[in-house]
């Protein structure tokens, strides 16, 4: 079995702020293979875009730092990596897109110049030449009339074809690796389609993997080999995605594929929900932070459970009292 | 004209909300953005009316002209029977009493210096319902009706997580007895878990006080949960209109498909090949001719529905499902 692309064992990344050291990323582990498409999913504040921006060290400095663990990429460490290998993997072999195209594109700079600037620094071609393929790409990401969007600046263009720019610089150095945070939660959702039907197009043309950070199991269940499911900091769930969403057993999973209204339930019913609601982060247990949701505040609250293998590539945070 | 059996409650015939675009040195009108292009439904008591629509189709806007934030710029609105559409501020005033908005953003739409107790209370003393003790007393009554402790009417909405605002938003709606509550996305910036659980106090208070609902949101699988009936908006106009359930099982309108379609189910033994629609979203400022989004697909037979009378018919006589009788997107020219 070839060893994975991305590798990430026992990540701990905190911030530091008034109040101390607040560990958003407490302890996740998990990796993705070649060309595989992985899901992170969970609620706000369980750290998943915090997981993500760690790979790549793109957290807000000095107050965000990887405090532990090993980020290996391709057989890399990248966890303590100087800036200069750092920056030669991101773009190069590792891209990304956020959730806001407006906030990660300069407004103030035409959308062609952003995409030569993207190819440039990784590869030092002409300008002429890195215009032309910056047309090309917008081609291929399926912008109308690139020639003449190039020229154009980010406010002049949609949300949906903000997004289509965003993913076309971020592979123009054709990386291995995706990282896509909330890419379509800002999108309505017949643009999302069109979005999450161009990243399985470009996945498929250059077999890149793609690491697809969301809240939305629907386009997880639609996009994604394998779920990684995360709660108050950690993983508590991960399986392939069929198996994850036949077989859930940690009593968080549970709830959150229950809770949400489908197109076939009955109409007008009670839905299942999830009592309570996530602590504050400076509040945290030690031990079972679902527990501490649930209003228990036995044993399992103070030891954190162990994330072990419970079934071939089925991986669960061992807490007795969420887990069946 | 899409209505249902009873006596409705609420009854708009034709709205029309058009902002106009000044340009030049002179400000002359030179463009309009059509938000609401000639729209008309009915909602009857106890009812759940569900609105469902992208960006840019003016839902929003219908909702704000149906409690009178916003003045139509034609068309008609009846409410209980009598004509709001033109009435002044002061005339209007009894009628607030009557239908209330919730609004999207619990982050922004509670005033941050005011205390969850006033906000609760406002629309009481606006209304001068009560006495201070009486209202105190409904307060806390409505606070523990949403699942809130009394004790937070001394606290901030600072205080409180996105989905708790929403419950003080929806306390504050309820302390007037309105029959009719318009909620504009009311679940769309909340966590998955928190939103069923505010989905589940919308029906139950449903139940308890007999309220008809405007359930304005984009999302389909939540709508059709909770609505009797749905409206697909589009570009300032409804394209269809029908009992929920007939409006998932049986679309009629290209678009109303599109939308179904476009929905990621979560359950990966469903994946389907997608084929969305090209284009982006339309923009309302000056919408192109005859039907919006046979226009937007190129549709070989958009140029039929230029000029052609556009108000929806009904699919077969009191099937109460309705829809836009253009031949590029249906069956019904």
């Amino acid at each position: 079995m070839p060893d994975p692309l991305l590798q990430i064992r026992n990540l701990a990344t905190g911030f530091h702020t008034e109040r101390g050291l607040v560990r958003a990323v407490d302890g996740v582990s998990f990796s993705i293979d070649k060309g595989q498409t992985v899901g992170l999913v969970g609620e706000s504040g369980c750290g998943k875009s915090v997981t993500s921006m760690s790979i790549i060290d793109l957290l807000p400095k000095p107050a965000g730092e990887v405090l532990e663990g090993s980020i290996q990429f391709r057989g890399r460490e990248l966890c303590g990596a100087d800036e200069e290998t750092l920056r030669s993997v991101r773009g190069n072999e590792i891209g990304v897109i956020f959730q806001e195209p407006m906030a990660a594109l300069n407004p103030v700079q035409r959308i062609g110049k952003q995409i030569v600037e993207a190819i440039q620094l990784h590869d030092p071609v002409p300008t002429n030449e890195a215009l032309r393929r910056a047309v090309d790409l917008l081609e291929q990401v399926g912008i109308p009339a690139p020639e003449q969007r190039v020229t154009e600046y980010p406010h002049q263009l949609s949300g949906g074809m903000r997004q289509r720019v965003m993913i076309a610089i971020a592979l123009c150095c054709k990386p291995d690796l995706l990282i896509a945070d909330e890419p379509t939660t800002a999108l309505d959702v017949t643009v999302q389609a069109q979005i999450l039907n161009l990243i399985e197009k470009m996945q498929s043309d250059s077999g890149m993997a793609v690491l697809l950070i969301t809240h939305d199991l629907g386009v997880i269940a639609e996009q994604c080999d394998e779920v990684v499911v995360m709660y108050a900091g950690r993983v508590v769930e991960r399986a392939p995605v069929h198996e994850l969403f036949a077989n859930p057993r940690h009593a968080y999973t549970k709830g959150l594929l229950g809770s949400i209204p489908r197109l076939d339930n009955e109409r007008k019913s009670e839905l299942p929900t999830i009592a309570g609601q996530v602590a504050s982060i400076m509040d945290f247990v030690p031990g079972c932070r679902f527990c501490q949701r649930m209003g228990r505040d036995g044993s399992t609250t103070q030891t954190r459970p162990e994330f072990s293998e419970v079934e071939p590539d089925h991986w669960l945070e061992m807490c007795t009292e969420c887990i069946s | 004209m899409p209505s249902d059996v009873s006596t409705p409650l609420l009854e708009v015939e034709d709205l029309k909300m058009h902002f106009p675009i000044r340009g030049g040195v002179l400000h002359r009108k030179i463009g309009a953005v059509k938000a609401v292009d000639g729209v008309s439904l009915t909602i009857g008591h106890g009812e759940t009316f569900g609105l469902v629509g992208e960006s840019g189709c003016g839902k929003s806007t219908l909702g704000k002209c149906l409690v009178r934030l916003l003045d139509p710029t034609a068309g008609t609105i009846r409410f209980k029977d009598t004509n709001i559409t033109g009435m002044g501020q002061r005339r209007l005033r009894p009628f607030r009493q009557d239908f209330q908005m919730v609004f999207q953003d619990p982050a922004e739409s509670l005033d941050g210096r005011m205390s969850v107790g006033e906000l609760v209370a406002e629309p009481m003393v606006v209304q001068r319902i009560g006495s201070r003790a009486s209202r105190t007393e409904k307060v806390a009554e409505l606070l523990n009706r949403v699942g809130l402790p009394e004790a937070a009417a001394q606290k901030f909405p600072f205080e409180f997580s996105g989905g708790q605002r929403q419950r003080i938003g929806i306390a504050r709606s309820l302390s007037v007895n309105p029959d009719l509550l318009v909620l504009d996305e009311p679940v769309s910036a909340l966590d998955v878990s928190v939103q069923s659980q505010v989905i589940n106090l919308m029906l139950e208070l449903q139940r308890d006080f007999g309220l008809s609902y405007l359930f304005i949101a984009h999302d389909l699988a939540v709508v059709k949960h909770v609505s009797d009936r749905i409206a697909v908006m589009y570009l300032g106009k409804l394209v269809e209109v029908g009992p929920a359930e007939e409006i998932y099982q049986n679309p009629q309108h290209a678009y109303t498909k599109a939308l179904i379609e476009a929905i990621p189910i979560p359950d990966p033994t469903l994946r389907r090949d997608r084929n969305p629609i090209e284009g982006d979203v339309p923009s309302p400022i000056n919408p192109p001719e005859g039907c919006a989004f046979g226009h937007r697909v190129s549709h070989p037979k958009w140029q039929d529905s230029v000029g052609r009378d556009l108000r929806l018919v009904e699919t077969a006589p009191g099937s109460g499902h309705w829809v836009q009788p253009c031949a590029c997107c249906t069956d019904f020219a």
